[in-house]
């Protein structure tokens, strides 16, 4: 990794964390991991359930809209503010600018997670008042959580390389919508003949498969999760970001900044 | 005083008078259609249609819709309704967006079965809610127990209960008071001691406060129905050996040879009536209660809230 990537990602992790609206929304998170622990007092026999599901569920999509919406930004702001011309007029090449701003933003989705996690840890301690070893499980969750924002936020800024920031989050959040479905799709694609069937099952493997990387509900049944998955999930993440990440980086290059 | 300090005390006084008043109004609202509540009302009432719309989060819609029907429950049992059309569908619902949440179907029959005001008076529905659980959840034992249950308590069919009990014997691990409940059924399921021993089976298996504490209720009563029962036959033995009704309980106990005078578990003794009926003293004290209630006896207006079921 070059020096010059290192230091745009640094640039954009300053950046985002200094957005006032992160913090709403970290805040929002933690107050619904909070308000798990109520809700599991007015229902019966689900303290413990309800705090896990609500909790990873508010960090998920609180994660996904952070993503979303600095993750489109990321390109388009740069133009407008025009600092993009003094960035590329020294010796920065454009996939490094690309690759960098994603560093950057995966990085303060880590660091926002973290956080996130702490109030669903505390909300779950409140609750059970002590771990359990089946407790871990929750950290695997966590896991394919960040791997579902790596997506969310490669795709951003393959939108956001392009297209306006109000397109690029439409695209982006419908692909998200489109990608909790995709165990459904290839379902569908399988029932159709000939060159629809083609379509149908390309369109199905395009999209982001989103269904595999979410194991909320399993993990707060406390059911185990294999180990092929998480290795299988770890990979399938890895590619489809750099198949995004390569897709902006075509684009970007080819752009025409004047 | 500025005027930007002018303008912040109006707009302060006039927000503070505002809010005030918009609770006032929503109160009043309130008060004039208490009906108009959304307690009734399930917009979407297909499983299938709410569990795409939950985009993956199942686990979550499913503890949203179980606080729903534990809430919606709650509301109607505290008003003592007598119907409850929402409650089946939307147990249907949170079990089909979370097939393991196993308090859904064992809360959920408790629910269902009992007739209103206790319950929804469905025992079918709860049936098809356990088989359901089964079917999902087949290496859980509990299940088996509570479907028995529902087999012995609200349908009557001691055949089926015991069949039930038998299946949930064979599961791994299942407590080894599901044999013993098996066998019982099978030969004495209307007597006392089968219904002392599932709600003992109940007491012991459940950490749950509120369930060990119905369980506790349900074995007072049964007692006092027990007791109540020998009573009434000494009283029908002595009316045919002396041509009379005893006169008092402690005649009825000399008689009977009881080593003392009949009393029920809190200590009070029995009553007899001058037409031959045995009493407890105070009936309130125990809610469960199928015998020895003076004629025309009405529970108290709103009745308490107990589960029944185990962990």
């Amino acid at each position: 990794m070059s020096l010059r990537m290192i230091y745009i990602a640094s640039n954009t992790f300053r950046e985002a964390v200094r957005d006032r609206v992160l913090y709403n929304l970290i805040a929002f998170a933690l107050l619904l991991s909070g308000a798990a622990v109520f809700v599991g007092q007015i229902s019966i026999d689900i303290e413990r359930l309800v705090v896990i599901n609500l909790g990873l569920t508010a960090v998920s999509l609180f994660g996904i809209v952070i993503a979303i919406f600095i993750g489109i930004g990321l390109v388009s702001k740069e133009i407008e503010k025009r600092t993009l011309y003094t960035v590329l007029s020294r010796p920065v090449r454009r996939w490094e600018f690309i690759v960098g701003k994603f560093l950057g933003l995966a990085g303060t989705l880590v660091v926002n997670t973290f956080f996130m996690a702490i109030g669903v840890f505390g909300a779950l301690l409140y609750v059970s008042h002590k771990f359990s070893a089946a407790d871990a499980l929750i950290l695997v969750a966590l896991y394919f959580i960040i791997l579902e924002f790596l997506i969310i936020c490669s795709l951003a800024l393959f939108f956001s390389s392009f297209s306006s920031p109000l397109l690029s989050a439409v695209f982006a959040f419908s692909l998200f919508v489109i990608g909790s479905f995709a165990d459904d799709l290839r379902g569908f694609a399988a029932l159709t003949h000939g060159v629809t069937r083609w379509f149908a099952t390309a369109a199905a493997y395009l999209v982001p498969n989103f269904s595999a990387l979410n194991v909320i509900s399993a993990v707060a049944h406390q059911q185990p999760l294999a180990g092929r998955l998480i290795l299988q999930n770890s990979l399938y993440a890895l590619f489809y970001t750099a198949m995004a990440l390569s897709s902006a980086v075509l684009i970007f290059e080819r752009r025409n900044l004047k | 005083m500025t005027a930007t300090r002018r303008t912040t005390t109006i707009a302060f006084v006039c927000l503070a008078l505002s809010m005030v008043a918009c609770v006032f109004l929503l109160r009043h609202m309130d008060q004039i259609g208490p009906q108009a509540t959304i307690e009734d009302a399930l917009y979407i009432n297909s499983p299938r249609m709410i569990k795409r719309a939950s985009l993956g989060f199942e686990g979550v819609m499913a503890c949203i819709y179980w606080t729903r029907t534990v809430q919606y429950f709650g509301h109607r049992h505290f008003n003592a309704a007598h119907t409850y059309n929402e409650l089946a569908p939307l147990l249907e619902i949170t079990t089909a967006l979370d097939p393991q949440l196993l308090p859904a179907y064992q809360f959920g029959a408790s629910f269902l079965a009992p007739a209103p005001p206790n319950g929804a008076g469905e025992p079918e529905r709860a049936i098809q809610l356990m088989e359901y659980g089964i079917k999902n959840n087949p290496s859980n034992w509990q299940l088996y127990y509570d479907l028995g249950f529902v087999y012995y308590t609200e349908v009557k069919d001691y055949k089926k209960a015991s069949q039930i009990f038998a299946q949930g014997s064979k599961v791994p691990n299942a407590h080894p008071v599901m044999k013993v409940l098996a066998a019982q059924m099978a030969e004495h399921a209307g007597e006392f001691s089968t219904a002392r021993l599932l709600w003992s089976a109940t007491y012991d298996s459940s950490r749950d406060p509120d369930i060990r504490k119905s369980a506790l209720e349900h074995l007072r009563a049964i007692r006092v129905d027990e007791d109540v029962t020998h009573l009434q036959s000494a009283v029908t033995v002595f009316g045919k050996r002396n041509g009379r009704l005893p006169s008092s309980i402690g005649e009825l106990a000399l008689a009977a040879h009881l080593p003392g005078i009949p009393a029920d578990p809190d200590g009070h003794p029995y009553r007899l009536t001058p037409e031959g009926h045995v009493e407890v003293e105070n009936p309130d004290d125990f809610k469960f209660l199928t015998k020895g209630m003076p004629p025309g006896y009405k529970p108290p207006a709103l009745p308490q809230l107990h589960v029944e079921h185990n962990q």
